[in-house]
C-alpha cells in the first residue's frame, strides 16, 4: 500500500473513529476513572481509590438486588426472550405464511413503539383499581381488583419485559426455521415423528446456534436494561423489583432522593460490565462461538 | 410387502395441477420407476404415496386397504432423499435408529436392528460417525439403512443416486438393486434419469406434466415408444425425429419430405391410412442409423457435418437434404467430415408417429419379414 492510500485511508476511517471515541470510548473511560472518585452532585473528581467498591461489601440492598438482578435476566430469558420466542416461531412457521407475517408484525409493535407508551400501556393494563384491563377481567369474572404491581413486581417486570424481548428471538428462530430444507421434517414424518417429535428431534437440534446466540445476546441485553422496570414498577415496591443497573441509574441520577452519587453508580456500572464480559466469556466457551462463526448457521449437509 | 394402487390419483396447489388422473397399480416386490423431466409430478406422486402430501382427487391403495388418510407412521413406507436428509446432529447409528426409537422399540432390539441392516449395507464401522464425516456414498447407504431399518410396506427413493459421481451412481445402483430383490420389497424410485430407470425398474412410467405417457418395462420402451415425448425423452443419444408426409398415391406407400423419401412396406398401409395426406414424424435412433460411403442408387444422400468421438462410438452428425440427423457408430468408422453417405434403413427400426398428437403409429413391420427399406434419394 503506498502512502498516499494509507493517508487516504485514515482520512475515511476518522469521521467513524471520532464517533467512536467520542461516544464510546472516552464515556466508558471517564465511567472507570469516575468508579474510583466520590463524585457527587458537585462534580468533583475526589480520587479515593477503592473506597466505592469496598461499600459495595457493605451495602446492605446489593444481595437482594443482585439476586433480583439474576432472577429477571434469566426468569425472562427462558420463560419469553427464549421460550417464547421459540414457541411464536414454530406457531408462525405452523400457519400458513400471511397469516403467520401478519402475527408477527403485531407482535412487533412494541418495538416500534416508544418505551414510555409501551410503559403507560401496561400500567393501564396492571392499574390496581377496576379500571384497568386486567382487573375489569377480574371484576367481571366477580374477583376483587388485584394490586399486580405491588403484590408481584418481579412477575410484573419478567414479564413486561419478556413480552417485548420475545420478538427478537420470534424473528430470528422463525428465519431459522423457514431456512431448514423441508426434506429434513419430510423425512421426520416417513420415519414416524408426529409434529411435537419433529420439534423435539430435529428443528430444535438443528437451530442450535440461533438459540445459543439469542441467549448469548439476550442475556447481555437483560442485564442492562431497566428502562421499562424504571416506568412500570419504578423498581419497587421499595427495592423489591430493582435490578443492578437501575439501581446504579438511580445512585447516579438522582431516585432515592440520594446526592448524584456519580462515584458510587459509576463503580456499580463497572460491576455490571464485568459480570456481563464474565458471562460472554463463558457463553465464548460454553457455547463454542468461535465455531458458530466459522459454520454456516444453519448446518445443512 | 404391498400392491399399491392409485386410481385417479389428482394433486392441485392452487390452479396448478401437479397430478392428473393417474391410474396406477404396482405389484408385490416389483421396482417400479417413475421416469420424467422436473416438475412432472412424480415426486409428489411420492410424497402422497409416504402420507406428506394429500391427494385432492383418487385414492390409494395398500393391499386393497385405502390409505389417505392414514398418516405417515401408519403406513409403514420408507423414504430415502435425493439430500439424503440425514439428520446432521446425529451420529449413523441415531439416524438409522430414529424411526425405531419413534415406535418406542426396545433398546436391544434397535441395537440389534440397527447393527442388522448396517450390516447388509456395509457400513458398520461407521455407525459412530457423524454424517459430515461421510461420504457421499456413504450417506446414501446411511439414508437407505434408515428407510429400511422398519421393514416398510414400500420402499421410495427420490432421486436416489443424483447426487453420486459416476463411477459410484453404476455401483450404487447395481446394490440398491440387489438390497430391493434381497428383501423382496416393493420399491418406487422417481428419477429424471433414463439410464437410472431402465438399469433398475422392472417396470417404468414414463410421466410428463402430471400424466403417465406410457407404462411399460424398459425394454419395450426403448423399442416402442408410444408417443413422441416417450421416443425424444427415452434414448442417449436422443432419437432422430424428421416431419415428412405419407402419402399412399401409386401404389406404394411413403414417406417425403423436401430431400428425403421412404418408402415403407405395403403392410404399413392399414395403419397409416388415417394419416393419409397428414404430416407424421419419423423417428429413428441413432444407433439404428447406418450408412455406407461407397455410392449406393437409391439410398438417400447426406454429408457428413461434424464428427464427435465418445470413445467407444462416434456420433456422426449429419445433414440430409434440410433435416440434421445423428448417427451413433462404431468409434472405429472412418467417415470423416465432408464425407458424402448413403444412409440405410431398416423398416423394423423406424418409428412412426402422428404428426398431430404425436401418437405412435404401426408400421406393421411384424407381421413382414424383416424388409429393408428401398429409400431413394429425392428431388
Amino acid at each position: 500500500m503506498s502512502r498516499r492510500q494509507k493517508v487516504a485511508l485514515a482520512v475515511l476511517m476518522l469521521p467513524a473513529l471520532a464517533v467512536v471515541v467520542a461516544f464510546y470510548a472516552v464515556p466508558a473511560v471517564m465511567t472507570a476513572a469516575m468508579s474510583f472518585t466520590d463524585m457527587d452532585f458537585r462534580l468533583r473528581w475526589n480520587f479515593v481509590g477503592f473506597a466505592t467498591f469496598l461499600r459495595m461489601a457493605e451495602d446492605f440492598l446489593l444481595p437482594g438486588i443482585l439476586q433480583n438482578t439474576i432472577v429477571y435476566t434469566f426468569a425472562t430469558l427462558a420463560l419469553f426472550n427464549v421460550g417464547l420466542a421459540v414457541l411464536l416461531a414454530l406457531a408462525t412457521t405452523f400457519v400458513p405464511d400471511r397469516i403467520g407475517r401478519v402475527f408477527q408484525a403485531l407482535w412487533l409493535l412494541p418495538r416500534f413503539t416508544p418505551p414510555i407508551v409501551y410503559g403507560i400501556i401496561w400500567m393501564w393494563i396492571l392499574d390496581p383499581t377496576g379500571a384497568g384491563l386486567l382487573n375489569s377481567l377480574v371484576v367481571a369474572a366477580g374477583g376483587r381488583p388485584v394490586n399486580w404491581i405491588t403484590d408481584y413486581p418481579m412477575a410484573v417486570i419478567v414479564l413486561t419485559n419478556g413480552i417485548i424481548g420475545a420478538s427478537f428471538g420470534m424473528v430470528i428462530f422463525y428465519s431459522a426455521i423457514k431456512s431448514i430444507p423441508r426434506d429434513y421434517s419430510w423425512a421426520a414424518l416417513a420415519d414416524g415423528a408426529t409434529w411435537l417429535q419433529q420439534v423435539r428431534y430435529v428443528t430444535l437440534p438443528l437451530i442450535r446456534w440461533p438459540l445459543l446466540f439469542v441467549t448469548a445476546y439476550q442475556t447481555l441485553s437483560l442485564l442492562t436494561s431497566y428502562e421499562y422496570i424504571l416506568i412500570i414498577t419504578g423498581g419497587g415496591p421499595y427495592f423489591a423489583s430493582t435490578v443492578w443497573s437501575l439501581y446504579a441509574y438511580n445512585l447516579a441520577f438522582g431516585g432515592y432522593f440520594a446526592n448524584y452519587e456519580f462515584g458510587y453508580g459509576a463503580a456499580l456500572s463497572i460491576v455490571l460490565v464485568v459480570l456481563g464480559t464474565v458471562a460472554s466469556i463463558v457463553y465464548w466457551r460454553v457455547f463454542r462461538f468461535r465455531d458458530m462463526m466459522a459454520e454456516p448457521k444453519i448446518e445443512v449437509m | 410387502m404391498a400392491r399399491i394402487r392409485l386410481e385417479g390419483l389428482t394433486k392441485a396447489f392452487g390452479p396448478v395441477v401437479a397430478v392428473n388422473d393417474v391410474n396406477l397399480s404396482i405389484e408385490d416386490g416389483e421396482l417400479l420407476a417413475l421416469l420424467g423431466p422436473s416438475g412432472c409430478g412424480k415426486s409428489t406422486i411420492l410424497l402422497m404415496l409416504a402420507g406428506i402430501y394429500r391427494p385432492t382427487r383418487g385414492d390409494i391403495y395398500f393391499d386393497d386397504q385405502r390409505v389417505n388418510d392414514v398418516p405417515p407412521k401408519g403406513r409403514g413406507v420408507g423414504l430415502v432423499f435425493q439430500s439424503y436428509a440425514l439428520y446432521p446432529h446425529m451420529t449413523v447409528f441415531d439416524n438409522i435408529a430414529f424411526p425405531l426409537r419413534l415406535r418406542r422399540a426396545k433398546r436391544e432390539e434397535i441395537e440389534r436392528r440397527v447393527r442388522e441392516v448396517a450390516r447388509t449395507a456395509q457400513i458398520e464401522e461407521l455407525l459412530a460417525r457423524k454424517p459430515s464425516q461421510l461420504s457421499g456414498g456413504q450417506q446414501q447407504r446411511v439414508a437407505l439403512c434408515r428407510a429400511l431399518v422398519k421393514e416398510p410396506e414400500l420402499l421410495l427413493l427420490d432421486e436416489p443416486l443424483s447426487n453420486l459421481d459416476a463411477r459410484l451412481r453404476i455401483e450404487t445402483r447395481t446394490e440398491i438393486k440387489r438390497l430391493q430383490r434381497e428383501l423382496g420389497i416393493t420399491t418406487i424410485l422417481v428419477t429424471h434419469d433414463q439410464i437410472e430407470a431402465l438399469t433398475m425398474a422392472d417396470r417404468i412410467a414414463v410421466m410428463r406434466s402430471g400424466v403417465i405417457e406410457q407404462l411399460s418395462k424398459p425394454q419395450e420402451l426403448y423399442e416402442r415408444p408410444a408417443n413422441l415425448f416417450v421416443a425424444s425423452f427415452i434414448g442417449d443419444p436422443p432419437m432422430n425425429l424428421v416431419r415428412m408426409e405419407f402419402r399412399n398415391d401409386g401404389g406404394m406407400p411413403r414417406l417425403e419430405t423436401a430431400g428425403l423419401t421412404i418408402q415403407l412396406p405395403p403392410s404399413a398401409r392399414p395403419q397409416l391410412e388415417r394419416a393419409e395426406g397428414r404430416e407424421v414424424v419419423l423417428g429413428v435412433r441413432p444407433e439404428d442409423l447406418r450408412f455406407r460411403t461407397e455410392p449406393a442408387p437409391g439410398l438417400p444422400v447426406a454429408q457428413v457435418f461434424m464428427l464427435e468421438p465418445l470413445g467407444r462410438d462416434t456420433l456422426v452428425d449429419m445433414r440430409a437434404g434440410q433435416q440434421s440427423i445423428r448417427a451413433l457408430v462404431p468409434g472405429s468408422s472412418e467417415a470423416k467430415i465432408g464425407d458424402t453417405v448413403y444412409l440405410q434403413l431398416e423398416v423394423e427400426k423406424l418409428h412412426v408417429f402422428d404428426g398431430v398428437t404425436g401418437v405412435r403409429l404401426d408400421l406393421g413391420a411384424g407381421e413382414q419379414p424383416a424388409l429393408r427399406v428401398e429409400a431413394k434419394g429425392g428431388a
